[in-house]
């Protein structure tokens, strides 16, 4: 913006930081039409998407109230989580694409399609051939904050709650959590847990302890089967590497002890076979020579 | 929206004070709501679910023993204590982008649904932007919505309440255009303004604060209100304010600053 002396003055950005979104709430600023068009047009732009396919509504019946029964729901957020499902319970079942998120933000954008390279950001679903109630769900794409809401009503909004169990799996970094002791003495990779209250099953490892917090589309998950009384467990792993590392992904291996995920693996024979070709070919892809 | 927690019936709130926190500098009004939780063992009744805050989970933060310490938290709880009339919103976490404004309309329109009599709202406000008139004396003001000043405006005369000055809008223009300020403070000013405009009864105590360790800043703030609430009366005289040491901090404020230093570091 300049005025009519020539200087330039910066305008309250619409992006906004906190300072300007106090700015704003305090004067009650008027907004043009011009800004509602284009913030409007923001929001439109920032929709989550959820594209169900057609083989989904073939298999379980009448998909006239948009909605599938859904007994055991498995979500692995981040590229180590994801990998694991690929390496330990994907390839043991057998599983088909059923659909897909399609979603924009700062960081990433999903495309509608199913067939996805492992090196792609997405989020797709996969339902279980032998049992249509068992759904899986990878997402290795940012969900932003103000998306994660949306997610969630629009997944769980497609899903008829039958004995539902969710089991969430993640990863942050090592240095996110709090201990008395020092980080770097801690023997990591390693795994916590948190739980709902409705969550009566036994745990696979040690429970998080406070003070810690686990935030993003793990917690956000985690919130909505809290408040709607939906047994839930989260499995986060802590690591010291944040790019697709074999150890942190075996770190995961106590889950599929879990009453949820013993059924689901079957052979675990090419696991690790497969494991160490998913790796290799991500760092090949994030080799600058490519 | 409020849900309560597991299947009981929706608790009655009417005629209580809900104590709420405005997310704000240094964060002293979500710790001395926590003080508040912790020092009268309040019981969960409910949550705030809501799309305005950024999701984050824990486990109970109260935790006194193994027992209750695995029980989940989220980021917007409801306490209540029906012998003191008290309902506690405890906010954990920051405001979704652009949020804030239907933060507060549906905020609003639950006091009005579980009509509370009162609402109290913590918060703080950069010390370094204070003018001249609000660097003299406590660092501690009040501010009342038309709706309270009957019921509380006396009060706060006996108690020699300092209340929040307006500044100027455009210093060094015009003088005569006064407005209410408080930068840092979060949904403060919009929340204050909505209540008076909705005659809803607010009050908002705030304290003048800079980031760091707010712990003192929180005790300092939660003192102010018990002179008004008396939500715990002095062990030596009933009628004196609670001291500090009578506030209970809990476990979840380990740490508070970070994890252990590697040892290597000496």
């Amino acid at each position: 913006m300049a005025t009519f002396f020539g200087e330039v003055v910066a305008a309250p950005s619409r992006a906004g930081m906190d300072d300007d979104e106090e700015e704003a709430a305090a004067v009650e600023r008027e907004e043009t039409p011009e800004d509602r068009e284009i913030r409007r047009e923001l929001e439109k732009k920032r929709e989550v998407h959820i594209l169900w396919s057609s083989k989904l509504s073939a298999s379980t019946g009448s998909f006239t109230d948009e909605q599938f029964p859904c007994s055991k729901f498995i979500l692995a957020i981040g590229h180590n989580a994801v990998a694991f499902l690929s390496s330990f319970v994907l390839n043991s079942g057998c599983w088909e694409a059923v659909g897909s998120v399609k979603l924009w933000n700062e960081w990433c954008r999903t495309s509608n399609t199913t067939s996805v390279l492992p090196t792609d950001a997405f989020c797709l679903f996969y339902k279980l051939i032998s049992d249509p109630t068992v759904f899986l769900c990878q997402c290795n794409c940012y969900v932003a904050e103000d998306q994660q809401f949306q997610w969630l009503e629009k997944v769980f909004g497609c899903m008829r709650e039958e004995d539902l169990q969710v089991t969430i799996l993640s990863t942050c970094p090592v240095t996110d959590y709090k201990t008395p002791e020092s980080t770097l003495t801690l023997p990591s990779p390693f795994l916590k847990a948190l739980k709902t209250k409705e969550f009566k099953e036994t745990v696979s490892c040690p429970l998080l302890e406070q003070p810690n917090i686990v935030q993003g589309l793990p917690s956000a998950v985690l919130s909505y089967c809290q408040v709607w009384q939906i047994p839930a467990v989260l499995y986060q792993c802590y690591t010291d590497v944040i790019k697709l590392d074999t150890v942190t992904i075996e770190a995961f291996k106590p889950v599929l002890s879990s009453k949820n995920l013993k059924s689901l693996v079957k052979d675990m024979s090419k696991s690790t076979e497969i494991l160490k070709k998913l790796v290799t070919t991500n760092e090949i892809h994030n080799n600058i020579y490519t | 929206m409020f849900v309560p927690c597991g299947s009981s019936a929706p608790p009655d709130f009417e005629d209580f004070t809900l104590l709420l926190p405005a997310v704000s500098v240094g964060n002293i009004g979500q710790l001395a709501v926590d003080l508040v939780i912790f020092t009268l063992d309040m019981p969960k009744v409910g949550y705030f679910y809501t799309d305005c805050l950024v999701p984050m989970v824990g486990n109970n933060p109260y935790a006194t023993a193994e027992e209750n310490s695995t029980e989940l938290s989220i980021n917007a709880e409801v306490y209540s204590l029906p012998s003191k009339k008290l309902v506690v919103l405890q906010i954990r976490s920051p405001f979704v982008k652009n949020k804030y404004r239907s933060f507060c309309q549906t905020l609003l329109s639950w006091v009005k649904s579980s009509r509370c009599s009162k609402v109290i709202l913590l918060s703080s406000s950069h010390a370094y932007q204070r003018d001249d008139q609000q660097l003299h004396g406590t660092p501690l003001r009040c501010l009342l919505s038309p709706a309270i000043q009957k019921s509380a405006g006396d009060l706060m005369q006996r108690l020699n309440w300092k209340e929040m000055e307006k500044v100027t809008a455009y210093p060094g223009v015009n003088d005569a255009d006064m407005v209410l300020r408080i930068p840092g403070g979060g949904i403060t000013t919009l929340l204050f303004n909505e209540s008076c405009s909705n005659g809803i009864q607010m009050a908002v105590l705030l304290k003048f604060c800079s980031e760091g360790d707010n712990i003192p800043d929180a005790l300092a703030l939660l003192n102010y209100l018990n002179e008004w609430l008396q939500l715990i009366k002095s062990e030596q005289n009933s009628d004196a304010p609670a001291t500090p040491s009578q506030w209970k901090i809990p476990h979840s404020w380990r740490l508070l600053f970070g994890s252990g230093l590697p040892p290597a570091l000496f």
